[in-house]
This record gives C-alpha cells, sequence and structure tokens, in this order.
C-alpha cells in the first residue's frame, strides 16, 4: 500500500473503492470469475414439496388397457394427458392394437379411447378420450435434463394400481443423454433420436407411456419400451425426451399430421391391391394385420423390396392397421398418383414407392 | 476504480504501469483458477443440505439397524430377515421364511451375535409370523410407526439380508421412496395375499423377506415380503411390497396367543356394477352380515371406516382384520343408507388351514411349468396376474447363494432344551406355551381387581332397569334364577347349556351370567379348556357398535369352551377389569352380549354396578344393580 502523503481524503464525487493499482487487475479477475461461478450453480428458487409435486402429476397419468394378456405380452400400458379435451400421449405398442381401449383416469373413470394418430419412428401413439377439464402436460414446455438430473417416473408397471388408484412413482437420476446403439438389431425398436438413459427401474411391464418429470414436476419425456440389448442381455431404462415427441404430437392432434379422412373423395379410378401385385395374407380375423403373404412376378411391387411378411404400415402416410383399412385407403388414391407405402420389417420401416404405367389406369 | 497517483519515474510512466500489472498476473491467474478448479475435475462441494440429510440419515440407521434380524434354520439353511419389536424379544418376519426353518430358528443381530428364536404364532394368509427371541431381556427394538400416515413421495429404508450375502448379520440398507399405498397382491391360492400393502421402489431381494420396512425418521412401517417379477427373474425391478404395520397391529395379539391364524371373510361377495357402484353379489345366508341385515344387490358404501368405490378397495379394507374382528359397515338399498356391526367369519374352516399348511411344504407361487420342488430359499414372488411365465429362453438369473449343507449335518437339529422349555403343541396352534402364558398374565392382572374365589355361594345382584321395573338375579354353581318384570325363570346349569336361550329374547342372559360368576370364582382351570384368543376392540360388546373399529381401544380376549357353549371374556389390559362377555349357545347365530360398567368397591374387590344386555340387534335391557350380595361357600 503507499504510504506516500498523497493519499487524500476522498472528495465525494470521488468513486468508493480505490485500489492500489498492482491489485486491479487480480481483484477484476476475480470478481469475473465469481461472478460467473454464482451464474452456473443451479437455481435457488424455493422447490416445491415432493409430496406436492406428486399429488399434482399423478392425475395427469392414465392407465390404458388394450389387446394382449398373453405370455409376456401384457395387456396394459400407461399413458399422459397432454390437453384438457383428453388427449393422450403414449407408446406405439401391440396394445393398441384393438377398437377397445379403455383409458381409466386417476379418479377411476373409465373411457374408450380412440387412436387419432401414430408414428413408430418415433415411438408415438396419441389417443383421444371423450372429456374436459382435465389436467395435462404441457408438452412445448416440457424441461431439459442432462447426466444428473434428479427424476420421477409415473406410471402403472406391472398394472398394480386399478380404477381409482394413482400410478406409480419412481425415482432415480438421469445417467446419459445419448442415442440408442445404433447397429441394426441391437435394440427391438424403431426410435433413433435422443434418450434419457435412467438409473431407476423405469421399464417395466405396463410402464411404456408413463411420464418422466425432475423433482418440480416438469414433464421431461415419455417412459419408453422394455428393450432388451441383444448383444449383452441387459435391459435398458429409458425415456424418450419430451422435445422429440413434441412436434409430431401437436399435429397429430391438430389434425396436420395427415389429412382427415373425410376430407378426401373417392377418385373414379383409384389404385387397388390387384394393380399393385401386392397379395396379403387371408382377412379372417375382426382385424387383421396387413402382412404381404405374396409378391406376384413381374407386377409393381416385385420391381420394389417389397418381401413376404412385411407389414404394411402406412399408406401415403396414413396408418392403416388392418387388411381392410389398407383397401380402403387404395381405394382412396387416384391410379394416376404415386403410391408410397411403408412397411415394417423387424425393427426396419422401409419406404416404397410406386407409379401405375399409363395403360393400367383404365383396368379396374 | 482509480491508480492511485504516484509519482512515476520520470519518462517511463506507462512501462511503470505495465510491469507492476505484468507482476500481478500470475497471482492473479492463480485466483482465477481456484475459482475454475471445482468445475474442472476435482472434487465436488457438497451443500450443507445435502451433508446434513446425509448426517440424518446415518443417525436414525444407527438407531434402527441394531433391531433387524438375519434368520436362518437351525442348520443354516436358507432365512430371511426379521425385525424385534420389544426388549423381551418378540419379532416380526415372514411366515414364508419361519415355516421351512420349522418351530426354532437362529436369528443374528447387527453386532454379530446370534440368538436361538422360538416360533410364537403365524398367520399363514397375511404371510406374518411372530417369533420370540431368547437369551435376553433388554433387545434393542423397533419403534412401530403409523401406516395410515405413509404418503406416496415419503422416503423409506428397506433393511435385512438380501441375497444371504451378510455372513456376519450385518444387515443391508436399501433406501428409496414410496411408491405407491393401499397397494393389493393376489394371494398364491387363499395364502400370502398381501391387502394394504405398501409399494417401495427401495430395494427389497430375496433374502429381505421378513425384514422391516422404516419410514425416514426410524420408524417400523412395514415387513417386507413381495416384489414385482417378470423377465428379468427373481431379482429386484424397483417394485416390493410391504405388509402395512397397522395390519400387524391388528393381529399382534392374535400372534402373541400362538395360534395359526386365519383372515377375516365377510361372508358375501361383491362386484362393480357397470355404473361403477360396488354391488353385493352373493351372501351366506348364515353369515352375520345376513342377520344384520345385508342383502344381495344392496350397495356397500362404507367398510372398515374407509369409502368403498371398488372392488379392489374391499379387497384392501377386508384382508386387514383376522378372523372374528367386527366391524362396521354401511349399505345402501332403495336410497336409504343403513349402517350395521358385522363379526367377521374365517375364511377357511381349521382343518381346511391346516391341510393347506401340510400340503405347501413352502408357500412359493405357483409355476405351472415347473415340478414343484423343495426349495429352501426364501422367495417373495408374485403370481402373475394371468398365469403367464417368463420367457424360458432369457438367461437364467442368479439365485440367492444357497449355503452349503454341511456333509453329516442332520437335516432338522433337535430343539435345545431351553427352547424345548418355551414350546408347547397342540393342534391348530403354532405353539401352545405362548397361549398358556398369555392367559395366564390375563388372569393374574384380573385377579389384581379382586379375589372372589371363596364367594361360592349364591350370588345376588338386584336393582332396576332403567326402561322400569325391577330385576333380581340369583346365581349358585349349578342354577341361575331371574325375576324381571315379565316374570321369574329360572334354569339349570349343572349340565349342558346348549341352546338354553332363558330368559327369552336375551338369547341366553341367564346362562352367560352363570358362566360369568364361575369363572370369576373359579378362573379359567375351573371352566374346562380356556384358551387366550388374542385382542379385540372393546367396540365389540359395547352400546355404540358402529362406532369405527380402529379407533376402540384393544381388549385382551379368554375363551371358554365349558359347558357346551363358548364364552368369549373381554378384560381392558391396563386395569384388568372384565369388560364383558359374548356367550354364543349356538354355532352359527348371534351371541348374547353382556357389557358391565359402572364399577365400584365391595368389601375391597372391584365389582360392576350396571349391565348392557344385547341379542341380535336389539338391547334387550340394561339393569343398575342397587343391592349386590356375594356369599361364601354356605355351611352344611
Amino acid at each position: 500500500m503507499p504510504t506516500h502523503s498523497t493519499r487524500r481524503r476522498r472528495p465525494l464525487h470521488q468513486p468508493l473503492l480505490i485500489l492500489p493499482g498492482r491489485f486491479a487487475p487480480m481483484v477484476l479477475l476475480a470478481l469475473t470469475a465469481m461472478s460467473w461461478q454464482w451464474l452456473q450453480t443451479p437455481a435457488r428458487a424455493k422447490a416445491a414439496p415432493l409430496h406436492d409435486v406428486i399429488q399434482s402429476t399423478q392425475p395427469k397419468i392414465v392407465k390404458l388397457y388394450g389387446a394382449g394378456g398373453f405370455r409376456g405380452l401384457e395387456s396394459y400400458q400407461s399413458g399422459l394427458l397432454v390437453s384438457a379435451e383428453g388427449h393422450i400421449l403414449t407408446v406405439w405398442s401391440y396394445v393398441l392394437d384393438t377398437d377397445e381401449v379403455t383409458a381409466t383416469l386417476d379418479d377411476g373413470r373409465k373411457f374408450t379411447a380412440r387412436v387419432i394418430g401414430a408414428d413408430p419412428r418415433l415411438e408415438l401413439a396419441v389417443l383421444k378420450i371423450d372429456a374436459k377439464d382435465l389436467p395435462y402436460f404441457v408438452l412445448g414446455n416440457s424441461s431439459d435434463a442432462d447426466a444428473g438430473t434428479r427424476v420421477l417416473a409415473f406410471s402403472n408397471l406391472f398394472g398394480v394400481a386399478t380404477g381409482d388408484e394413482p400410478a406409480s412413482v419412481l425415482h432415480g437420476i438421469v445417467a446419459a443423454k445419448t442415442r440408442l446403439e445404433a447397429r441394426q438389431g441391437v435394440f427391438e425398436t424403431a426410435y433413433r433420436g435422443q434418450a434419457f438413459v435412467l438409473d431407476a427401474m423405469t421399464n417395466n411391464p405396463g410402464a411404456a407411456g408413463g411420464a418422466l418429470t425432475d423433482y418440480q414436476g416438469r414433464l421431461l419425456g415419455m417412459v419408453g419400451k422394455e428393450l432388451r440389448n441383444s448383444l449383452n442381455n441387459t435391459w435398458l431404462n429409458y425415456a424418450i425426451p419430451a422435445h422429440e415427441l413434441a412436434k409430431t404430437t401437436d399435429d397429430i392432434i391438430a389434425g396436420t399430421f395427415v389429412k382427415s379422412l373425410d376430407e378426401i373423395d373417392k377418385p373414379e379410378r383409384a389404385w387397388s391391391l390387384k394393380l399393385t401385385g401386392i397379395v396379403l395374407v387371408p382377412d379372417v380375423l375382426t382385424r387383421t394385420p396387413p402382412y404381404i403373404d405374396a409378391v406376384r412376378g413381374g407386377s409393381l411391387a416385385a420391381s420394389t423390396p417389397l418381401q413376404p411378411d412385411d407389414l404394411v404400415m402406412f399408406v401415403n402416410g396414413r396408418l392403416v392397421q388392418t387388411c381392410k383399412a389398407l383397401v380402403g385407403e387404395l381405394e382412396r388414391i387416384d391410379r394416376a398418383d404415386p403410391l408410397q407405402l411403408t412397411v415394417v420389417r423387424g425393427t426396419q420401416l422401409i419406404e416404397v414407392q410406386m407409379t401405375a404405367p399409363p395403360d393400367q389406369t383404365a383396368v379396374p | 476504480m482509480r491508480i492511485s497517483s504516484v509519482p512515476s519515474q520520470p519518462g517511463t510512466p506507462r512501462l511503470q504501469m505495465f510491469k507492476r500489472f505484468r507482476a500481478s498476473i500470475p497471482f492473479a491467474a492463480a485466483l482465477f483458477c481456484s475459482f475454475l478448479a471445482p468445475r474442472v475435475g476435482t472434487a465436488v462441494e457438497v451443500t450443507p443440505e445435502v451433508q446434513a440429510a446425509e448426517a440424518a440419515r446415518i443417525e436414525v440407521l444407527a438407531k434402527i439397524c441394531p433391531s433387524v434380524l438375519a434368520v436362518q434354520s437351525p442348520d443354516g439353511q436358507g432365512g430371511g430377515s426379521g425385525v424385534v419389536i420389544s426388549p423381551d424379544g418378540y419379532a416380526l418376519s415372514n411366515f414364508h421364511v419361519t415355516k421351512p426353518c420349522g418351530d426354532w430358528m437362529r436369528c443374528g443381530m447387527a453386532d454379530g451375535r446370534a440368538y436361538d428364536a422360538v416360533i410364537v404364532g403365524v398367520d399363514p394368509v397375511g404371510d406374518v409370523a411372530l417369533i420370540k427371541l431368547l437369551g435376553r431381556t433388554d433387545f434393542p427394538f423397533a419403534e412401530m410407526g403409523d401406516s395410515d400416515k405413509v404418503q406416496v413421495g415419503d422416503w423409506a429404508f428397506a433393511i435385512g439380508n438380501p441375497f444371504l450375502l451378510a455372513t456376519d448379520f450385518t444387515p443391508t440398507v436399501s433406501y428409496g421412496m414410496i411408491s405407491g399405498v393401499h397397494r393389493y397382491q393376489y394371494p398364491a391360492g387363499t395364502l400370502l395375499e398381501y391387502a394394504d400393502c405398501i409399494q417401495t421402489d427401495a430395494a427389497i431381494n430375496p433374502g429381505n423377506s421378513g425384514g422391516p420396512l422404516f419410514n425416514a425418521t426410524g420408524q417400523l412401517i412395514g415387513i417386507n415380503g413381495r416384489g414385482s417379477f417378470e423377465k428379468r427373474g427373481r431379482v429386484n425391478v424397483g417394485v416390493g411390497y410391504a405388509i402395512s404395520i397397522n395390519q400387524i397391529k391388528h393381529f399382534l395379539g392374535h400372534l402373541k396367543s400362538g395360534r395359526i391364524l386365519d383372515h377375516a371373510t365377510l361372508g358375501a361377495l361383491v362386484s362393480t356394477h357397470e355404473d361403477g357402484r360396488v354391488l353385493v353379489s352373493d351372501i351366506l345366508e348364515d353369515s352375520d352380515a345376513y342377520r344384520r341385515g345385508l342383502r344381495y344387490d344392496d350397495e356397500l358404501v362404507r367398510f372398515g371406516n374407509r369409502p368403498i368405490r371398488t372392488v379392489n378397495a374391499f379387497k384392501n379394507a377386508l384382508g386387514i382384520y383376522p378372523k372374528g374382528w367386527r366391524v362396521p359397515l354401511s349399505y345402501r338399498r332403495d336410497g336409504e343408507t343403513y349402517d350395521i356391526s358385522v363379526r367377521l367369519a374365517g375364511v377357511h374352516s381349521t382343518e381346511e388351514l391346516m391341510a393347506k399348511l401340510q400340503n405347501a411344504p413352502t408357500p412359493e407361487p405357483p409355476q405351472p411349468d415347473k415340478a414343484p420342488g423343495p426349495d429352501k430359499q426364501p422367495a417373495p414372488g408374485e403370481p402373475q396376474p394371468d398365469g403367464s411365465q417368463p420367457d424360458p429362453s432369457q438367461p437364467k438369473t442368479p439365485r440367492g447363494p444357497t449355503p452349503p449343507i454341511l456333509p453329516g449335518a442332520p437335516k432338522t437339529q433337535a430343539m435345545p432344551d431351553h427352547v424345548k422349555a418355551l414350546y408347547a403343541t397342540r393342534h391348530g396352534f403354532a405353539n401352545y406355551y405362548f397361549n398358556q402364558l398369555e392367559r395366564d398374565r390375563v388372569w393374574t392382572n384380573a385377579r389384581r381387581r379382586g379375589d372372589l374365589s371363596s364367594l361360592t355361594g349364591e350370588w345376588l345382584l338386584s336393582g332396576q332397569l332403567t326402561m322400569g321395573g325391577e330385576a333380581e338375579f340369583r346365581l349358585t354353581d349349578t342354577t341361575a334364577r331371574c325375576t324381571l318384570p315379565g316374570g321369574e325363570v329360572q334354569i339349570d346349569a349343572s349340565g349342558s347349556l346348549a341352546g338354553v336361550l332363558d330368559p327369552t329374547g336375551s338369547g341366553g342372559l341367564l346362562a352367560a351370567l352363570h358362566q360369568w360368576r364361575r369363572l370369576l370364582v373359579t378362573g379359567p382351570d375351573g371352566m374346562g379348556d380356556v384358551t387366550y384368543l388374542g385382542t379385540l376392540p372393546t367396540g365389540t360388546i359395547s352400546k355404540g357398535m358402529t362406532r369405527p373399529a380402529d379407533s376402540d381401544a384393544l381388549a385382551d380376549v379368554l375363551v371358554a369352551a365349558s359347558s357346551g357353549v363358548e364364552s368369549r371374556f373381554y378384560f381392558d389390559p391396563q386395569s384388568g377389569d372384565l369388560l364383558g362377555m359374548e356367550l354364543f349357545s349356538q354355532a352359527d347365530g348371534d351371541p348374547c352380549e353382556l357389557r358391565f360398567a359402572d364399577w365400584q368397591e365391595l368389601d375391597g374387590r372391584w365389582f360392576p354396578r350396571r349391565l348392557q344386555v344385547r341379542y341380535g340387534n336389539e338391547i334387550y335391557g340394561e339393569f343398575q344393580f342397587t343391592k349386590v350380595e356375594l356369599s361364601p361357600a354356605v355351611e352344611k
């Protein structure tokens, strides 16, 4: 510190802090570092007690019941409400493969749920029940998480809850945010996006479609299916981040994901199975899944990668779950337009396109 | 920031300032880096809140771990966990843990010491067992909490010996969240039903069975025993279940009686109507519920202090009661609500229950594809609700380690003498010794209120009926007589009292008074077969029959089978007063209920001056005795 006599009384208009020259730069640096450190620390907002978070979140969880009930294939799973009128986000699975999907709310009310859209590439499906004023998650407002975020998982795993019993709550942390192993056939899923890998036993029978939230109740993602890594035989606990699902879900709800069936008139000369050369399996069930039984030699389909045992899933981007639905879709597409089919083979989604030759357009 | 004005060297002011600046760079850089360091891979600073939470957990665990047991059969085979609940050594475990051990077992405690323990009572339907450790009167024990106060989101400790991995008995602690409360898990057949249980994601694995579930403050809230398993084999996948401690509190007195217990049934079935109401779908005409007025198609509204909106809620509400409990019920018919109090019969007959225990050597859930084999592993398992099996192509998952059988060691060791001293057999009992112990305790306590054994002469009780009129009762060893406004009745009490319902409409008042006098004079030894039943709510025999059963104090109950009838005597556990009794003169009928009150001193003994008599749905009469004369033996 300088001690010479030039130190003088601080006049009023002088700054408060007078620092000796040699300390100035380090103090400046120190202040910068400290403020940076403070900015990095997590928000110090008062945290809502966990009981309150759980109580306000459980009513947004739905118990779904549908097809299944065989060895290892449960007939139930979970869902989460994403609108006050009863739109339910869940996982696209065999459970939804029936006309009678039942949704039971947290207060015990039962509704028939309709599948209004699905995107197997994102493993998501959206159902609708006829209700109003329901509590729901706002998908667009979802939070992001990273390794270390503490999470709660709400679901009806093992179907423990029935009627007005609330869904189960498990706790854990996000272990990693990463992409699932992309090598073919490792995980039995078409999903290739980002996933939260969880240090919590979330993925159990019936848990798919449940909600992953942080300790404040903010939605982080949707609990995924039961996936086994075929290389090392371990089961994965994971959730799909909400922001990966938000746009598609909103589009499905708004009806902009695919055009509504009513808006489409039947053209005079439409596509048909015969025209494509695809032979489906015999339509003997109430809802026969549209598996390809054979591809006629020399037909349009024969020049595409389509094979027997492929399952037709989309026709021109529209979901078809039964042989009847597929035939109905074909009837609505003008022969003059190209036909796009999306089929499932194992865990792959294969897209093909066919164009009817001009001379075929005359023959039904 | 000002730079103090130092007279600068002539000619080089800037150079001087730069030199000073440069000198301070390393120091500044060091200071800067010290703020960065936590973010660049060295030790993370733990906030005070986290440290405090950890310290609190450590403190709680230090308090509760000493009470946790590792339970093993005497030859070291199999086993599970348990928890001591009183300093004299009573401990809880699962029935499916103690059954393979037999009638006695060895229990290791956290300090490494092992104690012999003898079986006391078992509840096979609810999967609870009570044992008693020998060798100390100051065992560390767990404090019981209130499982109805447990909420989803609470933190819990599951402590025990998973996979039997602790060779030195030190318990393993797992920590997790309460995932659900009032859950229902289906039984395997009719045994191992987990009604109203607590669901947690604290790891519960094979070996944890029978061990305690504690809340965050260290109170015992459940006994762990089951888990949901499927594809990944018999290892925890985040879903474990514990029997609620409140259910065990209902059974504790019955368990101490040394019996093989049964659970309650309503005598009726309920199902959900399509409009959501819970209706009676079937009812036994000889059930107590039918006698109280419940009929087919009535809507069940409340049962045992809980609203009933689903069949599961009913199963949960019913599953926590032992056979014989009396529970309030509300039902609705044609817009009217009726409140009744129902006696709950047993799910099984005694013979059925004994047969089930013989046929199921180890109560594992049914596995349709596997041949049932003797498996000593304690296995909290769950039958798949749809009967499906885990995929056999899945890799075999590790089962709990089986301690090797020592060559030459006997399969079941003979009971040592100090354990034999606390063991007695009798049909229907796990250990009859404890029944005699409790019976003697209750009677000794009752005796403190007055020894009437010398008053073998005639007893005269006279006074008024509250509804008007005089009443007089004269009781001797062989007769009982009453004089009421309606007339005089006398019964011959020297033979069987079965079917003796005099006076008319009372259901056997004279017979009941005769049995009451006989107990007070001769004690249990003079009454034929007298056993300790357990504890029942005092509300079972009180005026306000429709009061919620759970708010009632519990009474010690002695059951006497003599003179062809069954009498139940209710004692206050603290004071020892004989609060009342029930006389069942017919097997499937209502008893005559007596409730005593207005205790006053009579020659140094406490004696009641007020008597209420109830039969069926009616109060037969209320008596106030103004004159009581109890005579000693008559001189010949």
